[in-house]
């Protein structure tokens, strides 16, 4: 490809700009399989050592990962599908269906899309409290799920609002009822925003931190962020190298995900618009 | 069948779109809703598949009243502007689809789809994904989608304003040709003269929400109700001059004196409309101006003739006059055929 401008310098400074990044991951993955060598930069020799968590809990009082890393894909799974069921109704009525208060509802979702959730969390706690849903999994995903609804709502509001409205009318007219119409003529178009609203809210879940921490601090509900901070508080005895594996068998399902569903993703940040 | 739109209203919050109007179309006809943008033909055509409500009036199919039907039960088949084919469907499964809302069985589906699409002439297509189909293409498909099955009525809004010069002409008479065969009323809506005058048995012709005149082509051509009508309709469009009313007779610029005729009363001010092929050297003389523009238009030659009192008057003449702009005239005009007009436009 030819460009109207040399691409080199431009190449150069996105290179040094990330660097740093790219040497805090190179040495997440080093680290990681590597013998530690303190106040050296030199990796010491290649070991498995720190990844022994997967087949042996530490220590006595912790969870095994593999029910922590359960409950995390639970948790992210669970959030993806409320999050795009509900979406992909709500997102529909809001963007064709004339009903009362309609303005009130989208303004409202406008507000909600931008509000800081942190200054909700006594309420939240409070709430989840008194319905005996605190320190519970499912606690934790019904809020996850309700505070990133107008996120999910607003992307599939614009999906819907790219579908001719043509399309609805001839659907009408071919006899087909309004639900017919859009389960068989509107949701095929706007399945690809689907497709990315499901990945993105499953990662939301998968990397979601503060709710879980603050709302199921117990053990039986611990995802693998709260697993990974509980890791450092303990400072009886730090182990980094341990810390640095942890935090790549956390970071893998994520990169995976990015690489497979790179070009669906994208869909979102192009409003709908197929490309 | 037949089809009776009687006293129909139709409001937009405050704004009265359509006002008490009455449209009959006759069983196997096509008729055209012709009028300038935003007169209210796509809110005519959209009351009456279903679409819109009608706020006032009734909408009778055959003696079947169908006012207050949703679309769904009104069997009407409907060709939009952009054809809204449904883009993840192949064809087959476009035209196909107000049959599986039938539940209709797989072979009778088949046997219809396939009979619909060579009427149509898109046999070969039906594999095909809209978006791999030309805009003609498209066309037909969703004509093929409208009347597969078998509507009482077909419903065409602007059905050629998305095609090219010369598709559109192709489409024009294919149309025609589908709708004949399948003897299915129709109304098109259009604000192409051409379309209406070459596609339709008659024209109804909108303006602010009425019907100014409905009648064939020809007629509204030739015998126009007002001066909206004879302004609309022909291409170049109709000049106007306003005459000296002397004495029984209309003084135009230049001399020429039209007899007023005997069935009109004498009125203090009348407008003449003169068609261009109305004004020329063939009329003899009597209306002398200066030509300030020549159009080439290949088999023809229009041009726009200045008049002493400063109103311009068009004619069309065959081409190779050799006249040319600045030219000072002496043309006649075809008293028989010009059109007169009282003050308020309507006609004397
Ligand atoms: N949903 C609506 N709400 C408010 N006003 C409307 C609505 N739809 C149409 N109108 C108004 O009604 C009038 C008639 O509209 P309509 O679409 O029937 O015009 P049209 O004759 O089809 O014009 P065009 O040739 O441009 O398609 C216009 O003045 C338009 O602004
Ligand atoms: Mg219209």
């Amino acid at each position: 490809m030819r460009h109207n401008f040399r691409t080199w310098p431009l190449l150069l400074i996105l290179s040094l700009v990330s660097l740093p990044l790219i040497i805090m991951y190179v040495f997440q993955v080093v680290d990681s399989f590597t013998a530690p060598k303190p106040g050296s930069l030199i990796p010491g020799a290649v070991t498995f050592e720190n990844f022994r968590f997967l087949w042996e809990t530490p220590d006595p009082g912790r969870s095994s990962i593999w029910q922590v890393t359960f409950n995390t894909f639970v948790f992210a799974t669970s959030v993806a599908v409320i999050i795009t069921s509900i979406s992909m109704t709500a997102a529909y009525a809001l963007s064709r269906l004339n009903f009362p208060a309609r303005g009130f509802f989208l303004g409202g979702l406008i507000v909600l899309h931008g509000f800081p959730t942190v200054t909700l969390i006594i309420a939240i706690f409070l709430i989840l409290q008194f319905l005996g849903l605190y320190d519970s999994l499912f606690g934790v995903i019904l809020v996850k799920s309700a505070l990133e609804l107008p996120f999910g709502i607003w992307i599939m509001k614009g999906f819907y609002d790219t579908v001719p409205w043509e399309i609805e009318m001839a659907g009408v007219q071919d006899g087909a009822s309004r639900f017919t119409v859009w389960r068989r003529l509107v949701l095929p178009q706007v399945q690809p925003g689907l497709s990315a609203l499901f990945v993105l809210a499953f990662l939301l879940g998968w990397s979601e931190f503060v709710l879980p921490l603050v709302l199921a601090p117990g053990s039986d509900a611990q995802v693998l962020s709260t697993y990974l901070a509980a890791l450092i508080a303990d400072d009886s005895k730090l182990d980094f190298s341990l810390y640095k594996a942890v935090g790549m068998f956390y970071a893998l399902p994520v990169i995976f995900i990015y690489l497979v569903f790179q070009k669906k993703l994208m869909n979102i940040y192009g409003g709908g618009t197929k490309g | 069948m037949q089809l009776q739109l009687k006293n129909f209203t139709k409001r937009f919050g405050d704004l009265t779109v359509i006002e008490n109007l009455d449209l009959t179309v006759n069983s196997g006809e096509m008729i055209a809703l012709l009028g300038p943008s935003g007169c209210g033909k796509s809110t005519t055509l959209f009351a009456i598949c279903g679409i819109h409500r009608m706020d006032e009036g009734e909408l009778l199919f055959g003696d079947r009243e169908v006012s207050d039907l949703p679309s769904q039960k009104r069997n009407v088949g409907v060709v939009f502007q952009n054809y809204a084919l449904y883009p993840h469907m192949s064809v087959f499964e476009n035209i196909a689809f107000p049959l599986t809302i039938k539940k209709q069985s797989a072979s009778d589906i088949e046997r219809q789809v396939n009979e619909i699409a060579e009427l149509v002439y898109i046999g070969e297509l039906l594999k095909r994904r809209p978006a791999e189909l030309s805009g003609g293409q498209q066309q037909r498909v969703a004509l093929a989608r409208a009347l597969v099955r078998k509507p009482d009525f077909l419903l065409l809004d602007e059905p050629l304003a998305n095609l090219d010069a010369k598709l559109r002409l192709e489409m024009r008479s294919e149309i025609r040709r589908i709708q004949q065969e399948t003897g299915i009323a129709a109304i098109l809506v259009t604000h192409d003269q051409v379309e209406a005058m070459s596609m339709c048995d008659r024209i109804a012709l909108m303006d602010a929400g009425k019907i100014v005149q409905f009648d064939q082509p020809s007629v509204l051509y030739t015998d126009p109700a007002n001066k909206f009508v004879a302004s609309f309709l022909g291409n170049p469009p109709i000049s106007f001059i306003d005459p000296i009313v002397d004495s029984g007779a209309l003084m135009l610029p230049g001399g020429l004196s039209i007899a007023i005729p005997e069935n009109i009363s004498a009125q203090s001010k009348v407008q003449l409309g003169i068609r261009p092929e109305s004004f020329g050297p063939q009329f003899g003389t009597g209306l002398p101006g200066k030509v300030c523009f020549v159009e080439m238009q290949g088999r023809e030659e229009l041009f726009d003739v200045l008049l002493a009192d400063g109103s311009l008057v068009r004619s069309i003449q065959p081409a190779g006059s050799g006249i040319n702009v600045g030219a000072q005239i002496d043309w006649g005009v075809a008293a028989d055929n010009v059109l007169m007009f009282d003050q308020n436009g309507a006609r004397l």
